[in-house]
């Protein structure tokens, strides 16, 4: 099988999705000749034509108001946001029209369209440019929030949004693009939503996180065995709904458990799970639940980046905190 | 205009915009100019007179029954009853409409029961389910956010070939919002067929035009985005129907948008929750109440023959009668079980909210 980067991926994911189904239609910024920004949907145009992957004016809500009518009138669209921090003006499509039309109308109209952007920091980029705000969006009723972290999630899961009859914003870890490798067969299998995988076994402490800081999530599990720790690591995949059953399976099985992301701490979706954990899970507690974050600042700019993001180092030390709790 | 600023002595125009107004019928009933071909057909002209009558009966009825606790908030057409009547009369089934809150008179010209709108505004999402054309969109809240979606619908259009127009009412208010010159500017790039209507009632709650834009007319905000704004006499219902023919012909013939922007006056409070005696005086609405619509259209069609005092007994009567039993089967309907509220969120419900279901039905799963 070969082996593609997680962009790469996305853009089989997309192009899979084009040739199977007529409806499926591409729009974005910049999506056209160029390819996207990050090159997502490359090559697209030139074999689909510019009127099922258009390169729209500059304007986020647009973008995202577009798809709902595009979505409502039998298209699938998928449009693409340059980068996370630009996705705000779509907030009022998304709150107030693509997640509520089927329920507003009692099922009579739909939407199933995808937004996908860019999640997450680390790659030296300006301002506006690292955002994580995922959580904001897992608030919005009847939307679904999916995130990948490895090309064949992207790949597997970008598929499932796209075919989903409901609204999806697919996001996408920035740093991940190229610098995480995987074999992809591009069979048009998807994977499935709202379901977590539990990318790794363990016994002692349940690891959890999604997008880009899985990364350092499963160094951290690789660095706790020399201290004869095993941990297991759950890549959620799936923010909104979310796999309970599959946390609180887990840290049913190891007792412990630090949630790991990117974003800032308050009102991070690792509250939302530490919550779960409290309310349907405590009686398996050997420690309390921890959070490994972003913290509660603005994303710095390059020179301090990396201090924000939760490196390998802090997710270790949480982790042995909690094995020694007690 | 010319100013010490502008020193355009010698240098070339170029690009020259004009706009058009369009009226035919006087305020008193009688004619400006000759009527359009369609105002030959006095049935169309009888029935657009009935469904405006109805609208302004109906909302009076809805008025009523929120007064008494028995509807929520409710928006009145009072004014403005030709423009969302006389757009939808112009359209044809397989159009869509994208309607604003205050475009009753557009679902009840295409098919919407009765009923059925005031279950929406009696807060209950079924009156959204409506028995009007399945893909017409139901009314928008979040002023203009619904011109994007014209412009989707409309690219969807197109994209399959389908002879079809999207078409958009919104207010002048509305106007003021990146959403609607984000949706023009989309369409004109595209030549989407999607007509943007902006029923200009002259206020946004509390806030007259003169504080909405600097503009001269909103017309010319199509210009903008490269295609046609044109204004006509809102209260002319023969005005609206001609302007909005043109453009939905023009538009299903591949030639692109059109702007119409419907200059009326809102005669009522802006909902039942407003009181516009705050903002505005008695003598400026009082003016207002010479040039309204109904008594327009009435006054034609007194002049033509085509309507008399029986006709006019027998409307009420009919109307009073329409609305009675709309009314009287509205109340009888019954409230859906709390849990329901779940049903539509999405296709299939997810697993983790299962539980919150079965709580609103009365499990114990806490
Ligand atoms: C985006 C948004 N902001 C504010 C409101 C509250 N609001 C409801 S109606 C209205 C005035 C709208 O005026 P206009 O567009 O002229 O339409 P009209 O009500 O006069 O028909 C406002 C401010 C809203 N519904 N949506």
């Amino acid at each position: 099988m070969p082996e593609v980067t997680l962009v790469e991926a996305i853009n089989l994911a997309l192009g899979r999705a084009m040739e199977d189904d007529a409806s499926v239609v591409v729009l974005g910024e910049d999506v056209g000749v160029n390819g996207g920004v990050f090159r997502a949907t490359v090559g697209l145009q030139k074999r689909f034509g510019s009127e099922r992957v258009l390169d729209t004016p500059l304007a986020e809500l647009l973008i995202s108001g577009l798809c709902v009518g595009m979505a409502v009138q039998g298209l699938r669209p998928v449009g693409e946001i340059q980068f996370m921090g630009f996705l705000y003006p779509c907030l009022d499509q998304l709150v107030n029209h693509a997640s509520r039309l089927r329920n507003r109308t009692q099922g009579r109209l739909t939407c199933p369209m995808v937004l996908r952007a860019p999640h997450g920091a680390g790659i030296r980029a300006p301002e506006h440019h690292s955002e994580s705000t995922e959580a904001m969006l897992t608030h919005i009723p009847g939307l679904r929030v999916v995130i990948a972290s490895s090309p064949e999630r992207a790949y597997g899961l970008l598929l499932a949004a796209i075919r989903d009859p409901d609204p999806v914003v697919f996001l996408e870890p920035t740093r991940m693009y190229r610098t995480v490798k995987g074999e992809v067969e591009d069979n048009g299998d998807a994977l499935p939503l709202d379901l977590a995988f539990v990318v790794r076994e363990g016994r002692d402490i349940t690891l959890i996180s999604w997008g880009a800081a899985l990364k350092e999530t499963m160094a951290a599990a690789d660095a706790l065995t020399v201290d004869g720790i095993s941990a297991e690591v759950i890549d959620l995949a799936t923010l909104k709904p979310y796999d309970e059953n599959t946390v609180l399976r887990s840290v049913a099985k190891t007792g412990r458990c630090v949630i790991v992301h990117e974003a800032a701490r308050t009102g991070g979706f690792g509250a939302e799970i530490a919550a779960t954990i409290a309310e349907r899970g405590l009686s398996s507690l050997l420690a309390p639940v921890t959070r490994v974050t972003g913290y509660d600042t603005v994303v710095p700019m390059a020179r301090l980046e990396q201090h924000y993001m939760p490196s390998v180092e802090r997710i270790v030390t949480a982790a042995r905190k909690a094995c020694q709790f007690g | 205009m010319a100013s010490k600023w502008m020193a355009n002595e010698g240098l070339p125009v170029i690009a020259h915009f004009e706009v058009c107004h369009r009226n035919y019928l006087a305020p008193d009933g009688s004619i400006n100019r000759p009527l359009p071909v369609f105002a030959a057909d006095a049935n169309l002209l009888v029935a657009l007179y009935r469904t405006m009558v109805l609208l302004r009966l109906f909302d009076r009825k809805a008025v009523a029954l929120q007064r008494t606790g028995r509807l929520g908030t409710y928006a009145v057409s009072l004014g403005q009853e030709a423009v969302s009547v006389g757009i939808a009369s112009a359209m044809r089934e397989e159009d869509v409409l994208l309607p604003s809150y205050r475009d009753n008179g557009a679902l009840i010209w295409r098919g919407v029961k009765l009923e059925e709108i005031l279950l929406f505004w009696g807060g209950d999402e079924r009156g959204n389910n409506f028995s009007g054309p399945v893909h017409d969109f139901p009314f928008c809240v979040p002023v203009g956010s619904q011109a994007p979606h014209a412009a989707g619908v409309a690219y969807a259009f197109k994209l399959r070939r389908e002879p079809r127009v999207a078409v958009c009412l919104f207010g002048d208010g509305a106007t003021s919002k990146g959403d609607v010159y984000e949706a023009m500017n989309f369409a004109g790039i595209h030549k989407l067929p999607v007509v943007f209507v902006a029923a200009n009632n002259q206020w946004a709650i509390s806030v007259p035009l003169r504080l909405q834009t600097g503009a001269e007319t909103l017309a010319q905000k199509a210009i903008a985005a490269g295609f046609t704004g044109e204004q006509v006499d809102g209260n002319d219902v023969v005005a609206v129907c001609a302007a909005a023919e043109e453009a939905i012909a023009a538009a299903r013939d591949g030639q692109g948008p059109r702007f119409i922007e419907a200059v009326s006056y809102r005669l009522g409070d802006h909902t039942t929750s407003d009181d516009a005696s705050r903002y505005r005086s008695p003598e400026e609405v009082q003016a207002h109440w010479k040039e309204e619509p109904i008594a327009r259209l009435r006054a034609y069609l007194a002049s033509q023959n085509m309507w008399g005092k029986t006709d006019e007994e027998q409307l009420a009567a009919d109307c009073h009668e329409r609305i009675e039993a709309a009314v009287e089967r509205y109340l009888k309907i019954a409230s859906r079980r709390p849990e329901t509220m779940f049903d539509h969120l999405y296709a299939d419900l997810p697993e983790s909210y299962a539980a919150q279901r079965r709580e609103l039905a009365g499990g114990d799963d806490a």
